[in-house]
């Protein structure tokens, strides 16, 4: 049974930023696009177990900040080497400020 | 798109670390359908690991190098080229005619002037079980070279539990490629961990005892140990390529393609001194894991033709404790400096050159909290921005901000 749960607020992320998000002990990453859209992905990169909301968001691209691996965070798809496996993502809705993900 | 050759042609690279593979899958990924072998003497893993958790990790399996239609020489020796016929000769004597040949041989450790007992180094996997299985609490484990390499191990041996003493001959830290300040901050953390740091002296001689090593320091005392390493640098595989008579100093002497002295002979990554358009052209020997894949993507799109010069910023990570130390471009070539501290504390170092444009950065911090921050630099030395020294230094204003201002673009 997937479930929305309460991230963050959406004012609690910069424009074109990223954070960090746990439940249930895992890992999310939480971005808000440039345009003000919202999306998530798992928290570690696919290539070693970094935590991605320590990387660099340009435009829609985050960036590995341990060895420069770069995720499309709006599809997850891997954009070359080292990371060859794209990052899951999950729906993202705002409600009343509010910043939902949808967790399986 | 690069030309495509007959499939009988085949791509030669000599050396199966990150730099030769990389290679191999770019010239797959750039369309290149001709024959792509790949020499090794072992099997592609990677190398950053060894100096922190020990690690055994292929940077490929076999599977992923076949499917890519790569022809992987496990064991396989370079021992000749003959640059005339275009061969490349195996020790086991095959003979392997190449279209193009890359040598990406590496480096190997450098090892101390003289003996009386042993020492151990790290560049291989071997190398690394070898140290890892003499590393225990309580352990005196002393480190010779107090660079990369040798604050890595001693971290890694720190939180194994041994008793860690840093014998540096320089005057400070990483005095190669990291400004004073970040090396300060590095050390600190050090200290903070128990590891004992002795800089400005070096090691005049070593002798077994019966419980161990004694270490005569110059400064005329000696300490005991029970495990010395050394981390005293690397030097680049060359011989391959001197014995060919290519051009060689200091590294395989390379053009901005990545182009040895010898036609169709290239080489990539720690084995190769590269002369950088950032830096004026000034030639530059980097062995970093990043460079080695970025020379290594370089070359491969250079032997299908691609003629524009290679210009990624330097780029190098060590994690030594819980901080991670981040460089972007060099910091030799600074000529003022610039600190932004951080409301958390952690200082972003800039390096400017005489004409005002940031050529480097570094930092130090918990975690991966410098990445961003170095990235974002990384991204104005590239684009050789000249930014305000008064807005890098007030972390009020967000390197975001300064990267997209007019006057850095």
């Amino acid at each position: 049974m997937s479930q929305w749960i309460a991230a963050c607020e959406a004012d609690d992320i910069d424009p074109e930023d990223v954070i960090p998000f746990e439940h249930d002990g895992n890992d999310y990453a939480i971005y808000r696009s440039p345009d003000d859209a919202y999306f998530a992905t798992d928290g570690h990169c696919t290539h070693e177990k970094t935590l991605l909301c320590d990387g660099l968001v340009m435009g829609g691209v985050i960036e590995c900040p341990k060895h420069n691996g770069r995720f499309d965070y709006t599809s997850g798809k891997a954009l070359g080497a080292p990371v060859l496996v794209d990052v899951r993502t999950y729906p993202v809705k705002v409600m009343d400020d509010t910043v939902y993900i949808e967790l399986p | 798109m690069p030309a495509r050759a007959s499939t009988a042609e085949a791509i030669v690279i000599a050396g199966a670390g990150a730099g030769g593979v990389r290679a191999a899958f770019t010239l797959r990924e750039q369309g290149w359908d001709g024959r792509v072998v790949l020499v090794g003497t072992e099997p592609p893993y990677e190398r950053p690991p060894l100096s922190k958790t020990g690690e055994y990790r292929l940077i490929c399996g076999g599977a992923a190098l076949s499917e890519a239609g790569i022809t992987f020489l496990a064991g396989a020796e370079a021992a000749g080229v003959d640059t005339a016929a275009h061969v490349l000769e195996l020790a086991d004597g095959r003979r392997l005619p190449y279209r193009s040949l890359l040598l990406t041989t590496g480096a190997r450790a450098r090892r101390l002037p003289f003996g009386g007992a042993p020492v151990h180094v790290l560049r291989s996997y071997a190398d690394s079980a070898a140290l890892r299985a003499r590393l225990a609490p309580g352990r005196r484990v002393a480190v010779i070279g107090g660079g990369f390499i040798g604050l890595e191990l001693a971290a890694s041996a720190a939180a194994l539990g041994c008793r860690v003493t840093v014998i540096e001959l320089g005057p400070r830290l990483m005095g190669r490629a990291v400004p004073a300040r970040v090396a300060a901050t590095m050390a600190g953390r050090h200290v903070a961990a128990g590891v004992d740091l002795r800089c400005g002296t070096g090691v005049t001689g070593l002798a077994g005892t019966g419980s161990g090593t004694e270490i005569t320091l110059a400064e005329g005392t000696a300490i005991e140990a029970d495990v010395v390493v050394a981390g005293v640098g690397a030097v680049p595989e060359t011989m391959l390529a001197c014995a060919a008579g290519i051009e060689t100093g200091d590294g395989i002497v390379v053009d901005e393609r990545f182009a040895t002295s010898a036609p169709d002979v290239f080489a990539a990554g720690d084995c190769c001194r590269y002369p950088h358009p950032l830096y004026g052209g000034q030639p530059l020997r980097l062995e970093s894991w990043r460079a080695a894949q970025e020379h290594g993507a370089a070359a491969a799109r250079a032997m299908l033709g691609e003629t524009e010069p290679y210009a990624g910023v330097p780029w190098f990570w060590s994690d030594q404790h819980d901080y991670t130390l981040q460089v972007a471009g060099l910091a030799s070539a600074a000529d003022r400096e610039v600190v932004r501290v951080r409301p958390d504390g952690v200082e972003i170092w800039f390096g400017l050159s005489r004409d005002g444009r940031l050529v480097a950065a570094a930092a130090a911090g918990p975690g991966n909290s410098v990445a961003k921050d170095i990235k974002l630099a990384e991204l104005l030395i590239a684009r050789r921005a000249a930014p305000d020294p008064v807005t890098l230094a007030d972390p009020a204003v967000t390197l975001k901000s300064v990267l997209r201002s007019p006057v850095a673009g």
